[in-house]
């Protein structure tokens, strides 16, 4: 039982970085009917506004220390942070070991202008070309944005730990009423699931409550008319656009510490994504997020060892076994609407 | 001759030719020159040009025909290498069998795939078929590693069944051939500084290629092809006709699994070994990149983006930055480093930078792909030559684009 | 036409004057060399062939480095590094046999069929005739394989997995890094002192084919020692997040999880126990301990502060006190600016022994080569006396246990020297199960 429960909070836990993601790409299908195959590479842009963070607040300037040896038996270079400089070691210290929280401050307005000028600048040009140009500019601008970061950062993962506070797990076994230390989760995962919540709960009210989110809604669901009622469907389908952008780039901040940001992971949520939006019905916000964390907790408990001894490789091929019946069982995955995406 | 039409025959005696003088074409740089590096008539090359050539063409006859996009073409290729290789280890070194199994195997999977995945249209379809193609990815990685040898993948041994082949010299290693000919013989031919390589392999896969090719271009002029457009421009309205375009379909998917078969048994045929990484999606996805980047539903277009993509692969990549300094050696000091560190970061290890940009270049400016940058040049030079006549040439830009 | 008759002489004489003039020209090659590539020129190409995109990409980056130094020493340029050091003294500094090195680079990708074409462009294109490098055992059984059939030598690069010279074996291939067996070999006793003889083990293994030789050499030398196997689970290559495979290990009464993860995979699965608080565990009575077997230091950096007090094994480390390593981080630190990884040297050292065989051998014959290297044994490379096998052409060496330093002065400064196992306790016989089924053949010199 406390192993179910276990990977129950795995699986939303996953399925909360797939949501994410999903439903930015989902929004970007349903308003602008664009495939973009980028947006793994939003995500792992917001990722390494975190990263990038963390390196300005530790920006050092250089001092020698003639007492100590480098490897090759030179005086010691010792870095110090300039912030440290400034405000002492403590306040330093804390700021430093804040980066990933603050990186979401400093993450939105970036993702914002990315998406912005990614809109305004290419995707804008693609609105009535088919799919399959589609796809290939937005794979190219994938690879380009992937290749700048490799350039910069290198290849390898780069550790972004969580601020040292979030570092414990939270015991939720004494709270179900189990012995204690059985159910144990880490405080940071059980951040990112509820950031996750809230965003999408953000989302959807955003787009349910206001007269904004009302147009865009309209526009999804019948662009033509609503742009001859004298709605400047364009100017919002930009801020949309922007919006999607924003939420893959948080998803990949506060994701940097579960694990360490590396220039590939865009493409490694990519093709996961589009098949959790398929899966969940093309234009349907509901069906994505549904879809994320169904794969999410179906895929935890594939892995469990129990399971796997009587499917070996089950854990493998669950997400896309599971795509494959939820499609030909319902036509248009869980929720999707009809005629979206089918030619 | 050939029962195809005047614009058809001459663009398959260009292709035709272009196969068969391809060591010359690919090797405009004498030996040991700066430029040596971008020469691609080396037999490795050549080969993967024509063999993912092939490739292309087939996933084209299924995408530029039906409008299905297959985002699971590659496991259709890796299950034609497997057939293939097994072929090798069981039966003989003689790439006949394998070849046929290879075509074989695949067409009868992609007829299972396409069964299923064929129930569904537009990005459900593509979804379907990409979840064929990473579960196979998958199994062959893991839990079919007896079968596929895993990640490692399979090569033939010495110590190998081959029943029909005679006992192997001592020392000798198994090596793919042709009734006695083998794969990888070579005829050099040095003019000058030039050096020409004919390897057997190459011939023998362009000359499938161009039966691959030859085969497409029926299809396309063919009332099978019209039919297979009509599913591409309005499926319902085909199907209110009381057709059932299914059929059609499913024989086009088929088909062109066979031509991915085909082009993975050459692969092992050139090369003998097989991996599962060519099943990987991203392989899958290269394939659509090679179709579009050339041209979707043109005739020459796939072939052309197969050869772009490999040669930036296979070119691109080995340009280190000792060689930059070779080029620039002539420039002073200080500017030798920028210009190097200036187009350093697009080369070798940034190969995959060049790439990108290429995509978006090209389908931003030439948004038929390769196929219509070759037409620009074309009506250009032309247009050039009949200045005069400027009323007669603004109706030919308005023409249908080539097929 | 009439007037033109085509009669014999006529045709007979166009025939002689269409031959001479395709004659004429050319010049028939028809490789009379006598093995594949042979140089003939004033120098002689080597191809280098590593990652430079996908997972690996810093590793190959770095591997590239120390092959760029090979070549600068063996052509008797900068200090010489481990050339000075080298017991064999056959190395001039000009070159090999008196032909200026030149080499070719290419990007493996990680993928075999990438590195195989790479390979070839560089034996077909560039005239390569020795092959080197490569940061994942399946591409190194890939290419090994078709160096043999093309009639080059291969010198491996980073690859750990016992197939490689094992059930994969070749003659034309060699490998000087050590592997997955020499590491539980080398682990099993310090893990005996440090966690006693009464553990259980849980493993998780990256499911493909170095994940499995590594898990089986871990568990054969641990349970020779008596510790426990409870559980052995596979994880997918691509898998990013653990914790669906961390979590049963807190069901479980393990006390020790082993990690036969490598690269990305190992920093994140590390990264997740860690998270999952494993470390700060009491299982049994016991203080729950994670085993990292193959490390390296460029990804022991990913995972940042979680290698802390780990144990894991690796091939050399720059922190190595003899006069070889010491020579040779001197020589690449200087010219790069930071220590080499694992990598970095054994690709060195593959580069400098290659050349020192065929200068030895006086000549580039693969055959030659392979006659040269097979039962040769050297020292001064940084591993201490080492002996290049006959039977499977694996080097034998001495073994370094390491951990996760706990206070590191600098970011080069991950890991400290545990142990440094002697070659003995590591070597196996040929034949030994671990590496059963392969063949090593004839060597092939190719034309």
């Amino acid at each position: 039982m406390d192993a179910i429960i276990l990977q129950i909070l795995n699986g939303l836990d996953k399925g909360s970085a797939y949501a994410l993601i999903a439903l930015g790409l989902t929004l970007i299908f349903g308003t602008l009917g664009v495939v973009n195959f980028a947006h793994g590479a939003l995500f792992m842009l917001g990722a390494f506004c975190a990263v990038t963070l963390n390196k300005l607040l530790t920006l050092s300037f250089i001092t020698i220390d003639e007492t100590q040896k480098d490897f090759l038996g030179n005086p010691l270079k010792v870095e110090t942070p300039y912030i440290e400089g400034w405000f002492g070691p403590e306040v330093a210290g804390t700021v430093i070991e804040w980066s990933v929280p603050l990186a979401i401050l400093f993450a939105i307005p970036i993702m914002i202008l990315v998406g912005l000028v990614m809109e305004r600048g290419l995707i804008k040009y693609f609105y009535k070309r088919p799919h399959a140009d589609q796809i290939l500019v937005t794979f190219g601008l994938a690879i380009v944005l992937q290749e700048i970061i490799k350039y910069f950062y290198g290849a390898n993962p780069i550790p972004t730990p969580a601020p040292s506070a979030f570092s414990g797990s939270f015991d939720f076994g004494a709270l179900l009423g189990f012995d204690p230390g059985t159910i144990i989760y880490p405080y940071w995962r059980l951040v990112y699931f509820g950031f996750a919540a809230v965003v999408i709960a953000g989302v959807f009210a955003f787009l349910r409550y206001t007269t904004f989110g009302m147009v865009v809604r309209a526009g999804m669901a019948d662009r033509e008319t609503v742009g001859l009622l004298g709605i400047n469907i364009d100017k919002r389908f930009t801020i949309m656009f922007a919006l999607a952008a924003c939420v893959a780039g948080l998803a990949g901040v506060m994701y940097a510490p579960i694990n360490s940001p590396n220039y590939h992971m865009g493409m490694d949520f990519l093709v996961l994504s589009f098949v959790v939006v398929v899966v969940g019905g093309m234009g349907s916000l509901g069906g994505a997020v549904a879809a994320g964390f169904l794969l999410g907790v179906l895929e935890s408990f594939a892995s469990m060892s129990q399971v796997l001894n009587v499917l070996p490789g089950i854990n493998q091929i669950i997400i896309y076994l599971v795509a494959i019946i939820v499609l030909l069982t319902r036509p248009r995955g869980l929720m999707g609407r009809k005629g979206v995406m089918e030619d | 001759m050939l029962k195809l039409d005047k614009k058809d025959m001459r663009l398959f005696i260009i292709v035709a030719l272009m196969t068969i003088l391809a060591p010359f074409i690919l090797n405009p740089f004498p030996e040991g020159s700066g430029l040596a590096q971008f020469n691609a008539g080396y037999p490795d090359l050549m080969q993967r040009f024509v063999i993912f050539g092939i490739f292309a063409i087939g996933f084209n006859i299924l995408f530029g025909l039906t409008g299905y996009l297959s985002f699971g073409h590659a496991a259709f290729l890796g299950v034609g290498s497997y057939a293939a290789i097994w072929m090798m280890k069981l039966l003989t070194m003689n790439v006949i069998p394998a070849i046929i199994a290879s075509v074989a195997i695949a067409g009868v999977f992609a007829l299972v795939v396409g069964f299923i995945s064929l129930r569904r249209s537009g990005i459900y379809f593509s979804i379907l078929t990409l979840a064929f193609a990473q579960m196979s990815f998958a199994m062959a990685y893991s839990v079919l590693t007896p079968i596929t040898g895993g990640e490692t993948g399979l090569q033939p041994k010495v110590n190998d069944p081959r029943i029909l082949d005679a006992a192997l010299a001592p020392g000798a290693t198994p090596s793919a051939g042709l009734f006695g000919l083998e794969m990888r013989d070579s005829y050099e031919l040095a003019l000058g500084n030039w050096l020409f390589t004919f390897n057997f392999g190459y011939y023998f896969a362009a000359a499938l290629m161009l039966v691959a090719f030859y085969t497409s271009m029926r299809i396309f002029r063919s009332p099978f092809g019209m039919m297979l457009r009509g599913v591409k421009s309005n499926q319902q309205r085909l199907n209110y006709t009381g057709l059932n375009s299914k059929p059609y379909t499913l024989a086009a998917f088929v088909i062109s699994g066979m031509y991915a078969g085909l082009a993975g048994g050459l692969l092992v045929a050139m090369d003998t070994q097989v991996g599962p990484e060519r099943m990987f999606w991203t392989a899958s996805g290269e394939v659509v990149l090679m179709t579009i980047l050339g041209g979707a539903g043109t005739l020459i277009g796939p072939v052309l983006g197969a050869g772009f993509i490999k040669y930036m692969e296979n070119i691109i990549s080995k340009i280190n930055e000792s060689i930059l300094h070779q080029w620039f050696y002539w420039l002073p000091d200080g500017l030798e480093d920028l210009v190097v560190g200036m187009i350093y970061p697009f080369i070798g290890k940034g190969w995959h930078l060049t790439l990108g940009i290429m995509f978006m270049l090209v389908v931003i400016f030439l948004p038929g792909g390769l196929v219509e940058g070759g037409q620009r040049i074309g009506r250009w030079v032309r247009g050039k030559g009949r200045k005069a006549d400027a009323t007669g040439d603004k109706k030919s830009t308005a023409s249908t684009p080539a097929e | 036409m009439p007037g033109f008759k085509l009669d014999r002489r006529g045709l007979l004489k166009s025939g002689a004057v269409l031959g001479a003039g395709l004659a004429m020209p050319t010049i028939f090659t028809g490789r009379a060399n006598a093995f594949t590539n042979e140089p003939t020129g004033s120098s002689v190409t080597l191809g280098f062939n590593v990652p430079q995109s996908g997972a690996y990409a810093d590793e190959g980056a770095d591997e590239l480095r120390a092959y760029e130094l090979a070549v600068e020493h063996l052509n008797g340029g900068g200090d010489g590094g481990m050339m000075n050091t080298f017991s064999s003294k056959a190395l001039q500094g000009n070159g090999i046999l008196g032909k200026k090195i030149e080499y070719v680079t290419g990007d493996t990708q990680t993928k075999s069929d990438t590195a195989r074409a790479s390979a070839k462009s560089m034996i077909e294109k560039d005239g390569a005739v020795m092959i080197t490098g490569g940061s994942s055992s399946g591409v190194a059984v890939a290419v090994q394989a078709l160096c043999q059939e093309a009639g080059v030598i291969f010198m491996a690069g980073l690859t750990h997995s016992n197939d490689t010279t094992g059930k994969d074996k070749k003659a034309n291939g060699f490998r000087h890094f050590f592997n997955s067996y020499m590491s539980g070999a080398a682990l099993a006793p310090v893990l005996e002192r440090n966690y006693g003889s009464d553990r259980k083990a849980y493993h998780l293994t990256a499911d493909y084919n170095w994940g499995y030789t590594t898990e089986e050499a871990i568990r054969s030398s641990t349970e020779a020692l008596g510790w426990e196997t409870v559980e052995a689970v596979k994880t997918p290559l691509a898998a990013t997040d653990f914790s669906a495979y961390i979590t049963p290990v807190l069901q479980s009464d393990a006390d020790v999880l082993v990690l036969n993860h490598y690269g990305a995979n190992m920093v994140n699965s590390l990264t997740n126990a860690v998270q999952f608080g494993l470390r700060d565990r009491m299982v049994n009575g016991k203080n729950f301990e994670i085993v990292v077997p193959l490390y390296s230091r460029l990804m022991a950096k990913g995972a940042g502060a979680n290698v802390k007090g780990i144990f894991g094994s690796t091939n050399w480390h720059w922190s190595l006190t003899d006069d070889a390593s010491k020579a040779f981080v001197q020589s690449f630190g200087t010219k790069y600016g930071f220590p080499p990884s694992q990598a970095a040297h054994t690709c060195y050292v593959q580069a400098l022994l290659y050349a020192d065989a065929v200068e030895r051998a006086g000549s580039f014959n693969p055959c030659a080569v392979v006659e040269a290297l097979e039962g040769y044994e050297f020292d001064g490379l940084g591993n201490g006396p080492t002996l290049y096998r006959a039977e499977d052409h694996q080097c034998f060496k001495d073994v370094l246990v390491v951990r996760g330093k706990e206070n590191p002065t600098s970011e080069f400064d991950l890991l400290e020297i545990v142990e440094v196992t002697p070659v003995a306790q590591v070597t196996y016989a040929p034949d030994h199960p671990q590496f059963a089924g392969g063949q090593l053949g004839a060597c092939n010199p190719g034309a």
